[in-house]
């Protein structure tokens, strides 16, 4: 059976880390979907709404809203836990707007985060990838506390060939990233991802595997700042890995 | 003290604290102890969530009901012999403590731990009328003893020092000469504040929860300090915030199980103390007057503002000790005599957004807090909700973020501005590295930005059928 997805790629995914994108909609292909992708969406305005600034991020809640439901798919798909939540809560923002709260509630009701689609929807837990070494899985807390996401992406992570998960001290802590609080309180978010890190470095790893862009680069910039050797890989590509021949 | 305890900016405290390594070796050993503690305790009770809903429950209940409750504690404490005193504003409060000990001649007070008397400020308010007052429970009395330094964490106090540090601080201020083992210290503590027991007129206590239909005030303590500053002295002044309060032994005794696992994951403290009036004809020990002053200061404004959740705090500690920026930065890092998760939640509304809104950007929103507050407090929206309230409020918010917000949401609320934007950020690499870029690059680099884009990829992918 084929699903019509309409995929969000998230702004960080479109513009930094455009390989996130990329694979998640090769793997969603890979797994029989359809995927479209509407060159309206920008941002889901979660760095002006975690900083209070709400009326000037509803803006941005209604261009993503038209954007995503224009494609009239059965789900929408993005590859990050964090957009996912800010999505799911638009309906809150839009109280005292009964047309636009009618919009919200649809598209919160449809969309998914990627591994909570694929194991929940789909039901595949094993996608055929390999990764031979070690890697520490960090479970973001917008996916795995607030949408409650913690057993799915494990469950894929678990069958990929070769892949041994390690677990490290203070797994389920918080890296410091919080977006705008990465930059605002830059000395203190600075210090919780030198602790993430020195603790994934313990761990003596290939890979850092998170689900969220957001998270990613900011252990990524840590672990790039200490020149170490671990490579920081978004769940997508762990589950592109070793089946990538031939579609680059 | 009031809850404002430093007068350094936001930066500078961080600042302070972040360069601080024992601090921060000595808070991040007193987590992980006691968060290992607690869901020790939690797990072997069972049911966790079961205990927290009905915790919340019976706390909700309370605060629905807070005028009647205090009420009928008011009549059966009065009906026992007590007197109480209802107070407004921290004044007031420390103006009738004033009142008791001036009528009483007194000239040395011991105290146990209390964090609504440091609220208040009533350590400052009787020393300046001239009294001696003595902490007695250990964490407070290394701080005191160490110039006044303030309170950390509202459970341990004096969680960001350790042993070393104590030791020292008792050799250089009480001549001290034994090692840094903490049963030695402690020895000598003990003998140092016996004599300050028997020589007190007056005892001076919180109240970690009124019962409403007995009349009783309890008092949880580990080292039983609270005991002996119950039952020496002849008068005891007892401080309650008015949201303190259980309607009866039934509710006491979960809202205890719940608040001894989170604080101290034990499953009782070493001592509890149930005052039920002052000391009657039959009874051999305990204060000849009682007084239980109840403090308003703020808490009927929370009450009725849209925060009133945060009022159900039983003051159990564990939202600091699963807070990941707490640990860095300790209590200390907040400038608030309350903080963590509970301090942000609760001290813009009760000292007001004017003076304490910046202490809400303390939190990246991981909302680790809210899985282990035993009350369930939606900390986490409330946090999230003060910063939309300061925010949308121009007094409040202060330029450049407003602007730049505002730009940023234009560019992101248009694909087109977007679009353009976005195809700039590669050039990102070659700005100065100054506001946002240097509070990042200080501890990270920045992700190289390629100017591959997603978007684009993905036509091409299309046109090629899918074969990209
Ligand atoms: S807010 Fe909750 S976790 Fe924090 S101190 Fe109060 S009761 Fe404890």
């Amino acid at each position: 059976m084929s699903h019509n997805v309409s995929f969000f790629a998230t702004c960080l995914a479109d513009t930094v880390f455009p390989d996130i994108g990329i694979q998640s909609v090769r793997l969603l292909e890979q797994l029989g979907c359809t995927v479209s992708f509407n060159p309206k969406q920008t941002c889901c305005g979660q760095p002006l709404a975690n900083s209070g600034f709400h009326k000037k991020a509803r803006a941005t809640m209604k261009n993503l809203t038209t954007a995503l439901l224009e494609d009239n798919s059965k789900y929408v798909v993005a590859p990050s836990g964090s957009c996912v939540l800010q999505v799911k809560e638009y309906p809150k923002f839009f109280k005292g707007d009964p047309v636009w709260k009618k919009k919200a509630e649809e598209l919160a009701a449809k969309i998914w985060e990627i591994t909570d689609f694929i194991v929940t929807v789909l039901g595949v837990t094993d996608v055929g990838a390999r990764l031979p070494g070690k890697a520490v899985y960090h479970p973001s807390c917008h996916l795995s506390r607030l949408l409650g996401i913690k057993e799915q992406p494990l469950a894929l992570l678990g069958n990929i060939k070769d892949l041994e998960l390690v677990p490290i001290k203070g797994q389920d802590k918080c890296c410091g990233f919080g977006g705008a609080f990465a930059v605002k309180l830059g000395p203190l978010s600075g210090a919780m991802v030198i602790e993430k890190v020195d603790n994934i470095k313990a761990a003596g790893v290939d890979y850092l595997i998170g689900a969220d862009g957001g998270c990613l680069m900011n252990m990524k910039g840590r672990i790039d700042k200490e020149k170490l050797n671990i490579k920081v890989l978004h769940v997508v590509e762990a589950l592109m890995a070793g089946k990538e021949e031939g579609t680059k | 003290m009031s809850i404002k305890t430093s007068d350094l900016s936001l930066n500078d405290r961080l600042k302070k604290e972040l360069a601080d390594t024992t601090m921060r070796k000595a808070i991040a050993n007193g987590q992980d102890a006691l968060n290992t503690k607690r869901n020790a305790a939690f797990a072997e009770l069972g049911n966790y969530e079961e205990w927290r809903e009905n915790a919340a429950a019976v706390r909700h209940h309370v605060l629905e009901n807070l005028d009647f409750y205090l009420n009928q504690f008011a009549e059966n404490a009065s009906a026992n012999g007590a007197h109480v005193i209802f107070t407004r504003t921290d004044k007031e409060a420390t103006d009738a403590a004033l009142e008791i000990v001036k009528a009483k001649g007194v000239k040395k007070a011991v105290k146990s731990k209390s964090m609504v008397t440091e609220e208040v400020g009533l350590n400052e308010a009787l020393e300046e009328a001239g009294i001696e007052v003595i902490e007695t429970d250990l964490g407070e009395y290394i701080l005191q003893t160490d110039d006044n330094d303030k309170p950390s964490h509202i459970v341990v106090p004096a969680l960001h020092r350790d042993r070393e540090y104590i030791r020292e601080v008792f050799a250089r201020k009480k001549g001290y000469t034994g090692d840094s083992v903490p049963e030695n210290i402690t020895r000598f503590v003990r003998g140092l504040i016996r004599k300050e027991f028997l020589e007190a007129d007056v005892g001076i206590t919180g109240c970690n929860f009124a019962v409403a239909d007995t009349g009783t005030v309890t008092l949880v303590t580990n080292e039983g300090n609270g005991r002996f500053v119950t039952t020496a002295p002849k008068t005891q002044i007892v401080f309650m915030g008015m949201e303190r309060i259980v309607p009866s032994f039934t509710e006491l005794d979960m809202i205890f199980s719940m608040l001894v696992r989170s604080a101290v994951g034990g499953k009782l403290t070493s001592y509890l103390s149930f005052i039920t009036g002052p000391r009657g004809e039959e009874d051999r020990d305990g204060p000849e007057d009682l007084y239980i002053i109840i403090v308003d200061n703020g808490r009927s404004k929370v009450l009725e503002s849209g925060f009133r959740e945060v009022l159900r705090c039983i003051r159990c500690g564990t939202c600091m000790l699963e807070c990941p920026a707490y640990r860095h930065i300790s209590g200390h890092g907040y400038g608030t005599l309350y903080p963590g998760p509970l301090g942000l939640a609760l001290v813009p509304v009760l000292g007001g957004y004017e003076n304490y809104s910046d202490v809400t950007k303390i939190c990246s929103l991981c909302s680790a807090c809210n899985d282990v507050c035993p009350v369930k407090i939606p900390l986490y929206e409330l946090i999230y909700e003060h910063r939309r309230i300061i925010a949308e409020d121009e007094e409040l918010v202060h330029a450049p973020e407003p602007f730049v917000m505002g730009a940023y949401g234009k560019v992101i609320a248009s694909s087109g501005i977007y679009d353009f934007g976005s195809n700039m950020a590669r050039f990102a690499k070659f700005l100065p590295k100054v506001g946002p870029l240097k509070e990042w690059t200080r501890e990270r680099d920045l992700p190289e930005i390629t100017g591959k884009r997603f978007r684009h990829w993905f036509k091409d992918h299309k046109k090629k059928g899918g074969k990209s």
